[in-house]
């Protein structure tokens, strides 16, 4: 059993982490645009000479 | 596909979702935002960008012009935000390029933008991401009590464990269950209760028996039915947040559109841009081909054909002299017109329809949604349960206090309507996923409640009924090398016949030496000879005028005249889409602003037996008032900016993608393409929807009927309360997916 004592804290500290970066993301307005991101990764940006600056 | 290639295709949306636009250029100069370290910021509405294709296209053509730092345009809700350092463009290049590449930019007030953020919706997210993170780590920890509760976990292991859920615990739900607390607290204050009450309720109960069965070395702790719960209903709420602030942005691009800028001749003659809300009454304005008149005004000088489609809803354009009035919102078509202000922009048309346009929403406002009639009968039962749970312990059963209290929150753990705040959120979550992949637009949840009720619909004719707009009628009389000729001249002009010729003909030249004669027709010259397209008298042909508004001539040098005839078409299944709905028991009727004749001739081809001609804005109003006051929910099909108020008074209503923005701003959906069917699979697919969350909310009754009785009679352990709250979720959220597979469309 003493093997939850460290354990419990791992877990804890592994999911702790998944929930600070999914607050990260809604502040960073990751999800203010969900169709327009969906659509971006379809996007060559690299074919262009002068690529759109991305700001956030 | 790179920027460059992009560039190269026509203009407008590249996936064809969207015509190109071809409104004039706006100066948007007064809404620049100036930011700290020298560069301006400009905020616009873009309309007509639907795909990917959309983004690199305006994003690229702007990156392009000269110290511009960055350009992005958010898909979503249409806004770009474009920033840029120096001198060298001014605001107007960057309206002018996003118009050259075939959309329409309108400046956004700075102010709304600051608004815009979706605070509520970010605090839902977080909310429900720390509700998340307690519930599977707290699960963990129960799992594992639950599975040792025989003996095979010692009682101090047990404790550790019941402790760490609650640090854990505690603090996530106090966190996360704020909106459920606020909202709670503003309805008891107001002396109410809501849906929310017995959830904050539950919530502190069940935290506060955890801790004292916890203190005490009980067995059982409900710290993870307190965050599943909250969890649970924190998708719901988020979810249903979604499909308002969708509701919502429709009527901040309203605003929008009244930010409109302007020409004004200043004292010494020169030309100024303004917003139209700085317009006095005497102002001079400038009124180019493309523009829209921004408040209502006379013509001082000059002539021009203009588009009033926005005030009558009729496509054939008037022709406008010196002394004419002109209401804000319509667009001059050929030359250039002077204009005199004679009303500010809040007391002109545009203005006054926005008005009826919010009496019409404050009236659905007052619609009562489903769920909130399902929650209205439910918290009165729920409260009384708990109450008679506990005194029935306390008195008849002569249990102690700690057994009654805690058979009490049991009952308000169970009947917690996880699955009644998922009910109606999911399935509408559904339905509107699957209405936009077939090319509708809905923009509120309950929307789809109202649609279901309706037993009539009544429709615009132009633009609703009919394409709206004309086309070459006798194509086959024409030779094609005419037809060429005739686009040739044709493409210099935006007069709405001059465009179907250019439709009928595709891409090709411009004739040399053309010019727009406003009113006329269009002039140049064609391999060497002089040819002229427009009126008849004008052309040189003698006609009875008659059909002025519906055929134009073309003669080249001393050549016959060739007669074009033009005719605004029936959507192709009209016919099939209204006898559709009458088999549903749908009625349909049709309200016109036009003439008796054309209607008449209209309806009989729609299969229409119920119509009125020659109708204003206020006259649409009063027959829907009228239908009902006789207890007939009547939806509302329509185009134009004059239907927009009628559009709002109605039950539900649709309008095409071709449709007025404040048109398409005050309807529920909206649907693109030239076929009416999607006002049908919109009906059937509402009716659908309405039939899954009503299914669903007796599945709630039902699994409350099984669960009551075990809660009262204190057989719910934390195990079974788990079990069957994500149970009932999860068979409510599958029941709310069938629809996407369901065949509604056939």
């Amino acid at each position: 059993m003493s093997a939850l004592l460290y354990l419990i804290p791992i877990a804890l500290f592994m999911g702790g982490l998944g929930l600070a970066a999914f607050i990260w993301t809604v502040k960073s307005g990751q999800y203010d645009d969900m169709e327009g991101a969906a659509r971006r990764i379809l996007l060559d940006d690299d074919e262009d000479e002068d690529p759109p600056l991305e700001h956030r | 596909m790179s920027v460059s290639d992009t560039l190269e295709v026509g203009p407008g949306c590249p996936s064809g979702l969207e015509p190109a636009a071809d409104a004039g250029v706006i100066d948007p100069a007064p809404f620049v935002r100036r930011l700290r370290d020298g560069a301006a910021q400009l905020e616009l509405s873009i309309y007509g960008a639907k795909c990917g294709g959309c983004i690199s296209k305006i994003e690229g053509g702007l990156s392009k012009l000269p110290g511009v730092e960055n350009a992005r345009l958010n898909l979503s809700t249409g806004k770009l935000a474009v920033s840029w350092r120096g001198e060298i463009i001014k605001p107007r290049d960057i309206a002018q390029t996003i118009s050259d590449l075939g959309y329409r930019a309108a400046p956004f007030d700075p102010q709304a933008a600051e608004r815009e953020q979706d605070e509520e919706g970010k605090f839902l997210l977080r909310c429900m991401a720390v509700a998340g993170f307690a519930m599977a780590n707290v699960m963990l920890l129960s799992v594992a009590v639950w599975a040792g509760l025989d003996g095979e976990m010692g009682p101090g292991t047990r404790m550790m464990m019941h402790w760490i859920s609650g640090t854990i615990a505690i603090p996530a739900a106090l966190f996360a269950g704020r909106p459920f607390f606020r909202s709670a607290w503003s309805a008891l204050k107001n002396g109410k209760a809501n849906m929310d009450v017995p959830i904050s309720l539950a919530v502190f109960l069940a935290l506060g028996i955890s801790i004292y069965e916890t203190l005490n070395h009980g067995r059982h702790a409900y710290f993870d039915a307190a965050v599943m719960l909250l969890f649970f209903l924190l998708i719901g709420r988020w979810l249903d947040h979604r499909l308002r602030a969708r509701a919502r942005e429709a009527a901040q691009s309203l605003l929008a559109l009244q930010a409109t800028t302007a020409s004004r001749f200043t004292a010494n003659g020169l030309l100024e841009a303004v917003s139209a809300k700085d317009i006095a009454p005497g102002d001079r304005l400038l009124l180019s081909p493309g523009d829209r008149a921004p408040v209502n005004g006379v013509v001082e000088s000059g002539a021009s054909e203009v588009d009033v489609s926005l005030v009558t809803g009729e496509s054939a354009p008037e022709k406008m002299n010196a002394g004419d009035t002109l209401y804000s919102g319509v667009l001059n078509l050929s030359s250039r017109l002077i204009m005199r202000a004679t009303a500010r922009a809040e007391d002109s048309l545009i203005a006054d329809l926005t008005r009826l346009i919010e009496t019409g929403e404050q009236g659905k406002s007052k619609y009562v949604r489903l769920a909130d009639r399902a929650a209205a009968l439910y918290v009165p039962v729920v409260h009384t349960l708990a109450l008679a749970t506990l005194l029935g312990w306390l008195f008849i059963g002569d249990a102690t206090l700690r057994v009654a209290v805690m058979n009490a929150v049991a009952v308000l753990i169970i009947t917690c309507p996880c699955a009644l705040g998922l009910a109606a959120p999911a399935v509408q979550v559904v339905a509107t996923g699957r209405l936009f992949k077939e090319g509708v637009l809905v923009k509120s949840g309950d929307a789809l409640e109202r649609l279901a009720e309706v037993d009539a619909i009544v429709f615009d004719k132009t633009g609703t009924l009919t394409l709206g707009r004309m086309r070459l009628a006798n194509l086959d009389d024409i030779s094609h090398e005419i037809l060429m000729q005739a686009a040739s001249l044709a493409r210099a002009s935006r007069h709405p016949l001059a465009r179907a010729v250019v439709a009928a003909a595709g891409a090709g030249q411009l004739a040399e030496d053309v010019h727009d004669a406003p009113g006329y027709g269009v002039e140049g010259v064609i391999d060497g000879e002089k040819a002229r397209f427009g009126r008849a008298d004008w052309v040189g042909v003698k006609s009875d005028g008659a059909n002025a508004a519906s055929e134009a001539w073309f003669k080249r040098g001393d050549d016959a005249a060739v007669r074009f005839e033009f005719a605004d078409s029936l959507r192709t299944d009209t016919a099939e889409t209204i006898a559709a709905l009458q088999s549903e028991g749908v009625v349909s009727e049709m309200l016109t602003g036009d003439r008796p004749a054309p209607a008449a001739r209209i309806a009989e081809r729609a299969g229409l037996s119920a119509w009125r001609a020659n109708m204003t804005p206020t006259d649409k109003i009063a027959r829907l008032t009228a239908l009902r006051d006789k207890g007939v929910k009547a939806a509302m099909v329509g185009d134009g900016l004059n239907d927009a108020p009628a559009l709002a008074a109605a039950h539900a209503s649709l309008s095409p993608g071709t449709a007025a923005d404040a048109s398409q701003a005050a309807a529920d959906f909206v649907f693109q393409g030239d076929s009416l069917a999607p006002v049908l699979t919109a009906f059937e697919v509402s009716k659908k929807a309405r039939a899954r969350v009503l299914e669903n909310f007796k599945f709630a009754a039902f699994y409350n009927i099984c669960a009551i009785p075990l809660a009262v009679f204190g057989f719910v352990t934390p195990l079974i309360a788990a079990l069957a709250m994500s149970g009932s979720s999860v068979i409510v959220i599958a029941n709310a997916l069938r629809l996407k597979t369901g065949n509604a469309s056939s």
